[in-house]
């Protein structure tokens, strides 16, 4: 399966970043390169080979469940393009 | 609609979220979860806030909590378990994807077993597993005409334990039954407080047996459970009768319209590309289980049959009794002092008859010492049937004493001798009903039993005075 144009396009749209036409093309050809490798994975021999979740192997770490402070609203909201009476704003959904 | 016709031919399937409200700090982060009534995100912080670099880190108690309801509901404990990412872009989501369980989760195959018409339905569990709660979406206006969305992250990374059936229950009343029952364990095992708002969510899959199987989605009070599937099962029926084909969708469920709408889901928005979450290690706790198996409580079910055999009450009774483990401890607290079938009529019907009536809970009732007072008085003969159910109402409206309230409403009963000099004015005045009852009409004895009951202001003992009429009517 290769990656349109419009693939491109649509992915942009639903993660809200602007990308004009000659970007558009480059990330085509960039996300296609990336499934060509891919498709090189694909052709080893994996049999016996135990599926890898996690690379670091540990296990089992926790926290206690201890509150601590939280930021203050300001500081919350303070990267937020836009935002009202406390809330993010955000595009409508539907 | 309940039952005609539609039994066996409705299916449906439950998925339920509810957060773990009694932990103290989210799944992955150290923000409070006591975040009811509090400014919009003022209980954030950069891991619920997904900011780039803050990592999650799970809250062991979480864990335990999850292990336990796993064990409640006769779950199978995964051996291993680990978190993925769900990736969607929604605007409650700050980074785009949320934390939750998918291959492993941490409990499954299980049962739970309701009551349908009758018989016991045993409801299997699919599965049990943790993940993380959204921020909170404030709406302008109806979802529908919103321009924009405001965006409250306060509820962002609640611990939440998702419950999912398989298609077993076969009516919305034994949906909300199943609920009920669910609400009732987690808050015997103490991991949660249904009474908060937002506490307990729920998505149903319905459809008619052949159909096409309908998602309604955030369906988020008790009551909303029921109506939305009558709702949405009559919607299909209709177009069944119609001919109309039912296609398969994603609804959301207006609770003020009482409807369920259509939600245009975007293309491949069902596409959750899950992949395991890197930032969280893997769990390996099976080894838990009997340590906390240890600590499991007495659950409803077990209560139930207790108070059968301990107090030989009613099975009617004892399920309305520990269908809410307020009212079971309530109960147990009155019946210590009391005796325990008479405390059961008064807690069971009457309290919780009035309670209701007025839309309140157990927990906004007067204390059960109050209770054992008002038994007392009315074992001992000091005030009636009627008068308890009155000091208990003022109890309820009003607040207060109920010695006080006796007293001050002249409650107790009157004396035997006021009774007797009552009974002999109702015989002297009634002539009529006494030759209708010498005639054989016995029901003329409850009219006289009416006159002097009215006569003494409602204060006399109503078996008192059916023993004093009759002795007096025998001997003239
Ligand atoms: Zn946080």
């Amino acid at each position: 399966m290769a990656i349109s144009v419009k693939d491109v396009q649509h992915i942009a749209s639903l993660a809200c970043v602007d990308l004009n036409e000659t970007e558009q093309e480059r990330f085509a050809k960039q996300f296609n390169s990336i499934l060509e490798y891919f498709k090189e994975l694909d052709g080893l021999n994996t049999e016996g080979v135990e599926p890898t979740y996690h690379v670091i192997g540990l296990n089992n770490v926790f926290r206690e469940d201890d509150a601590y402070e939280p930021l203050p609203q300001e500081e919350a909201l303070k990267n937020a393009p836009r935002h009202e009476k406390g809330y993010f704003k955000g595009p409508r959904i539907v | 609609m309940d039952g005609d016709g539609l039994e066996g031919s409705v299916i449906i399937g439950l998925e339920i979220h509810c957060q773990l409200n009694k932990l103290n700090s989210k799944l992955f982060c150290g923000c409070s979860t006591k975040q009811q009534g509090l400014e919009p995100n003022t209980m954030t912080c950069p891991v619920c806030l997904g900011l780039p670099g803050a990592l999650p880190v799970i809250n062991k108690k979480a864990v335990e909590y999850s292990i336990m309801v796993g064990l409640a509901l006769s779950c199978e404990i995964a051996e291993h378990t680990q978190f993925y990412r769900k990736n969607y872009y929604y605007p409650d989501l700050p980074r785009g994807f949320q934390i939750t369980q998918y291959d492993w989760p941490i409990a499954s195959n299980g049962i739970l077993t309701v009551e349908a018409d009758g018989e016991e339905r045993t409801v299997r569990i699919r599965r049990v597993h943790m993940e993380e709660d959204p921020g909170r979406l404030v709406h302008q206006g109806s979802i529908e005409t919103s321009k924009f969305v405001l965006v409250d992250y306060n509820r962002s990374g609640m611990p939440l334990l998702e419950v999912v059936t398989e298609p077993d229950l076969r009516s919305p009343k034994e949906a909300r039954r199943f609920i009920n029952k669910l609400r009732n364990i987690l808050e015997y095992l103490d991991v949660f407080d249904g009474s908060l708002e937002g506490a307990l969510r729920v998505d149903a899959n319905v459809s008619l047996r052949g159909g096409a199987r309908v998602e309604i989605k955030n369906i988020s009070s008790y009551k909303g459970v029921e109506r939305a599937l009558l709702f949405e099962i009559s919607r299909q029926q209709n177009m069944k009768r119609r001919g109309v084909k039912v296609t398969q969708e994603t609804r959301h469920y207006d609770d003020e319209r009482n409807c369920t709408i259509t939600l245009r889901t975007k293309e491949q928005a069902e596409e959750y590309r899950y992949y395991p979450e890197p930032d969280l290690v893997p769990l390996s706790v099976k080894s838990w289980e009997p340590r906390l198996k240890a600590t499991l409580p007495e659950l409803p079910d077990a209560r139930r049959e207790r108070f059968k055999k301990q107090y030989s009450i009613s099975d009617d009774h004892a399920k309305v009794i520990t269908s809410e483990i307020r009212v079971a401890n309530y109960y147990e607290c009155v019946a210590g002092k009391c005796e325990p079938r008479l405390a059961a009529t008064w807690v069971a019907d009457y309290l919780k008859g009035e309670l209701n009536y007025r839309d309140r809970d157990i927990k906004d009732a007067f204390e059960p010492e109050k209770m054992i007072y008002i038994l007392e008085q009315l074992k001992t003969g000091i005030i009636t049937d009627k008068g308890a159910v009155e000091v208990m109402r003022a109890l309820l409206d009003e607040g207060g004493d109920p010695k006080d309230i006796i007293l001050s409403r002249n409650l107790a009963k009157v004396e035997t001798d006021i009774t007797k000099a009552a009974v002999k004015d109702v015989i002297k005045e009634n002539l009529e009903a006494i030759r209708d009852y010498k005639d054989g009409k016995p029901q003329a004895l409850n009219y006289l039993v009416g006159k002097v009951m009215k006569k003494t202001n409602g204060r006399a003992d109503p078996a008192e005075v059916n023993l004093l009429l009759r002795e007096l009517l025998e001997c003239t």
